[in-house]
């Protein structure tokens, strides 16, 4: 964004300490503690919730004025003893918001504090990460919930065969497919952090304090001794990288590659997979593939030249613009609310068989992007639900993917990754032209 | 807790929440705490200062609104709840100065001031207004300072809204947001107050429910000089000080407004409610009332009996469907809660949990006057507590926000949202009809015959 920025106007990006809320909820028996005011931990409950329809809690250490002003020790103290008396984690994230970190308050050293003066509180794996708002984003502080549960907890020991699989901020739908996948090459993968479960669960006989499901506490320490892991990160800086982190310390190899969505970066992860697995591809996944080659041809006419806007998180953004040049339609404007040097080059090389580059909007908002899709005469919009302004006022549709989803149910529930995801967006992409078109034509063709 | 467990409420709480949850035994005083802070580590349902001075102001659809704070104060309350307006919609847009780490150590204000300036002349809007969030509290800009400057540049009101979440609960928030508002009337001042002539507090015009209550008093044949804030400019606010009657819906946020007008101009106030059938006529005929003027008393019983007449068959058969369920009321204000309590009984159903987030002292002894024994009720719940009380006290369907509904929902309970996201009218006249159906319809929804009511061990308890 240019140097003379003095303000935003819709926000495409969410605070740090929202990522570590969904990432430390793909850890077992785990919860967050927001250091900060109530009203941060309340907002971001609701927004959340609001997407995954499931019920959310994040603690809080609820800072006074008083705190604000004379530190928030006590209040951070009061509050971990509390959610554990309530809630009984093994894992307790304590993630800061702008305000303890604007004060200044050293998390690890009051913990140090209460750990000593309260020696039952560890048993309890108490995890700070620090989330400054004020610099980054909601990926930002996701990549930084990664980073700091592995810096925490994992382990060295013998080399097992175990792979380390960090997938990044995807939907609970997509965990559950990259479990198939790992299962169907013969793998044994622990996925950081796993929200198949604890963000997507069914209904249950008796109400759980915390929800069943993700990444088990032994797990998360074992990656230190896998035989390779796969991070979906190629948008992040390397110093968010966990699975780098893992090689340092431990010298677990790591691949960085894109998430998984769309046709060419599918062949990216499966190739990696069955290139360390030692075998090709399953039958079930070629013949997934196949058949979207097939659909991708049948799509094909209703696609061509067609021009999108695409939004959101650096690294889910990345995907879907790769979808989309894959299948014919063009992504015109690719815009994030973050996105470094490594998230523009990767786009540069996804996008270079492209006729006209596209226009690349990083750190930016929704004004700026209604402006961009404006100007550049999009037919339709690609992202989160809060494009649903643009896209009225464009009179162009939305196809929603990503996060957040407020406004439709299902999100969770939507499948983004592998051939069997990349088949799932084209069929809704090419609906969603097609029936504008229908639409447009106003005949009321029996036939599209 | 064996006290509690003596009371029957079979609760496990933190000890420092023991205060904030009472049973009504008879009709005897007692006490509940509240208007206190949050507890640290409990999880509350509460928002903030800014929160609540965000939803009161925000609805003033041609003023300009800017978040002084760091970007998730924004992206949070971005188009948050659905206020119309029928015309301007620049309160659907969220600016921000999304402070960075170097305004964090430098200071904001000259960001704020450039920001106030460019966006003034991009949007034009009738007025500004500035909200401090608990950053730009601790960094300790001068807000005000940067609002007179640019209000002296361009000649239109920049008002601060001293809003750090930090200061307190929503309630804090709304007393902000009255002195922003405040600051606004008092430039149009007090004038000749015009006969006949009203102001509307406290409706936020959520699903277009201002627009029917103003026409109620447009027929009766009163004159509303300005809704605050559903569906209102900056200038309309500026002429409030012309009005005979403050009028104010939801005591909690613009009591505060309502009482410095009185103060300031000698506008004296009622207060109403618009939700439930009792509630509603009841409010309309009081401000017939004030006004002591034959014609329209009589025109107020006309349109009360009208309207009341053209509900009652289709809500007599929802009373039949609904008699003797239970409900749970958890809102944001005490006062929508007694409404609700006697809405409730209207369709002869009861409450049995009723709370809210920031209710005071005298709004829980309205609420203890207005329940059935037995009622338990309770300030600033946590979802804990709420699933407890959920299932202890056999809850057909809960009614609460967005925040509640998964809760309610993984219990296997029905659930009608009485808050920020509602789209169709649930105050007034038609509106009550519309909440009996939203009430029949989630419990009578064929789904729970699929699921188990959590905790009952068996099939659903709904009994169909
Ligand atoms: S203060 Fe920071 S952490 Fe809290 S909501 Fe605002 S941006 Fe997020
Ligand atoms: S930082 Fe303060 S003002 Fe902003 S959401 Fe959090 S509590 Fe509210």
């Amino acid at each position: 964004m240019a140097g003379n920025f003095v303000s935003t106007t819709n926000p495409c990006r969410m605070c740090r300490p929202l990522g570590a809320c969904l990432a430390f909820r793909g850890i077992e028996d785990s919860m967050v503690l927001l250091h900060g005011s109530q009203g941060c931990s309340t907002y971001m409950r609701r927004y959340i919730s609001s997407h995954f329809r499931e019920p959310v809690d994040i603690a809080s250490s609820s800072l006074s004025e008083k705190s604000a002003v004379y530190g928030g020790a006590e209040s951070l103290k009061r509050g971990v003893k509390n959610v554990v008396d309530r809630y009984s984690p093994r894992v307790l994230g304590i993630a800061t918001t702008c305000l303890t970190e604007t004060i200044g308050d050293d998390v690890e050293l009051i913990i140090g504090e209460l750990l000593r003066d309260e020696p039952a509180l560890r048993e309890v794996e108490i995890i700070p990460v620090s989330t400054p708002s004020y610099s980054g984003g909601h990926y930002n502080g996701f990549h930084d919930s990664c980073v700091a549960l592995i810096s925490r907890l994992a382990q060295g020991g013998p080399r097992g065969d175990g792979v380390n699989l960090f997938p990044g901020f995807l939907s609970p739908a997509d965990i559950r497919h990259l479990k198939d996948v790992m299962d169907g090459f013969g793998l044994s993968a622990v996925i950081i952090p796993d929200i198949s479960e604890t963000l997507d669960g069914g209904i249950v006989d008796s109400y759980r304090r915390i929800p069943a499901g993700g990444t088990p506490l032994e797990a998360v320490r074992r990656t230190g001794t896998a035989a390779f892991s796969l991070e979906f990160s190629a948008a992040t800086p390397g110093r968010q990288s966990a699975a780098l982190l893992l090689k340092e310390s431990f010298s677990v190899p790591a691949e960085r590659l894109p998430a998984p969505i769309g046709i060419s970066y599918s062949d990216r992860f499966f190739q990696a997979v069955s290139r360390r697995a030692g075998r090709p591809v399953p039958e079930h996944f070629a013949r997934q593939r196949e058949r979207l080659l097939d659909a991708m041809v049948d799509a094909h006419k209703y696609l061509s030249g067609k021009r999108a806007a695409v939004y959101g998180d650096p690294d889910f953004v990345l995907g879907l613009s790769s979808f989309l040049a894959d299948v014919g339609v063009v992504p015109a404007v690719i815009a994030s609310g973050g996105g470094g040097r490594e998230f523009i080059s990767e786009l540069e090389l996804a996008c270079a068989h492209l006729e006209d580059p596209p226009e690349i909007l990083t750190y930016t908002d929704f004004g700026e992007i209604a402006r961009a899709a404006a100007a550049s005469g999009v037919d339709l919009l690609v992202g989160t639900s809060k494009g649903n302004h643009i896209a009225r006022e464009l009179q162009v549709p939305l196809m929603r993917a990503g996060f957040p989803i407020h406004d439709r149910i299902g999100g969770q529930r939507m499948l983004h990754v592998g051939y069997a995801g990349a088949m799932a967006l084209l069929d809704l992409l090419t609906n969603t032209i097609i029936a504008g078109a229908q639409d447009e034509l106003g005949y009321g063709y029996s036939y599209m | 807790m064996t006290d509690r467990d003596r009371e029957g409420i079979a609760l496990e709480l933190i000890p420092e929440r023991e205060g904030h949850i009472s049973l009504k035994t008879g009709s005897g005083p007692g006490r509940i705490a509240c208007d206190a802070e949050s507890l640290a580590g409990a999880v509350s349902q509460r928002a903030c200062v800014f929160c609540g001075a965000r939803v009161v102001i925000n609805p003033v659809a041609d003023a300009l609104h800017l978040i002084h704070g760091p970007i998730g104060c924004s992206t949070y309350t971005w188009d948050i709840r659905g206020s119309l307006s029928s015309g301007p919609e620049l309160h659907r847009l969220s600016f921000s100065t999304d402070l960075r780490e170097k305004d964090v150590i430098f200071g904001g204000e000259d960001k704020l001031y450039r920001a106030l300036t460019e966006l003034i002349e991009a949007h034009r809007p009738r007025g500004a207004f500035v909200y401090a969030t608990c950053i730009a509290g601790v960094i300790g800009d001068d807000i005000k300072a940067v609002c007179a400057r640019v209000e002296k540049e361009n000649g239109l009101p920049v008002i601060p809204v001293q809003s750090e979440g930090f200061k307190g609960n929503k309630n804090a928030g709304y007393k902000a947001a009255c002195h922003a508002l405040f600051n606004l009337v008092s430039r149009g001042g007090r004038r000749d107050a015009r006969p006949l002539s009203m102001n509307i507090l406290g409706d936020f015009n959520l699903a277009g429910e201002l627009w029917m209550v103003r026409e109620y008093f447009e027929r009766m044949g009163l004159e509303v000089v300005a809704n605050i804030s559903g569906d209102s400019r900056v200038e309309q606010v500026m002429r409030a000080g012309e009005a005979a009657l403050n009028v104010v819906q939801c005591s909690g946020s613009m009591m505060h407004l309502a009482r410095m007008m009185e103060r300031a101009y000698g506008i004296p106030h009622l207060r109403v409610s618009y939700v439930g059938l009792d509630d509603m006529a009841g409010s309309l005929t009081r401000v017939a009332d004030f006004f002591g003027d034959g014609k329209i008393s009589a025109r107020t019983r006309e349109l009360i009996e009208g309207e009341l007449q053209a509900l009652e068959p289709e809500l007599a058969r929802y009373r039949r469907r609904l008699a003797g369920r239970v409900a749970a009321v958890y809102v944001g204000g005490a006062f929508k809660a007694v409404s609700l309590i006697r809405a409730f009984r209207s369709l002869d159903m009861q409450v049995a949990v009723v709370g809210s987030q920031t209710g005071k002292e005298s709004d829980y002894d309205e609420i203890r006057a207005a329940a059935d024994p037995g009622t338990v009720i309770v300030d600033d719940a946590n979802p804990l507590e709420l699933a407890q009380l959920m299932q202890s006290r056999g809850v057909d369907i809960f009614v609460g926000g967005v925040k509640e509904r998964p809760v309610a929902y993984k219990l296997g309970v029905a659930f009608c949202d009485h808050n920020h996201e509602r789209k169709r009218p649930l105050e007034g006249f038609a509106g009550m009809l519309n909440f009996a159906r939203e009430v029949h319809d989630s419990i009578f929804s064929p789904v729970w015959r699929f699921i188990p009511r959590a905790g009952s061990g068996q099939q659903s308890a709904h009994g169909r």
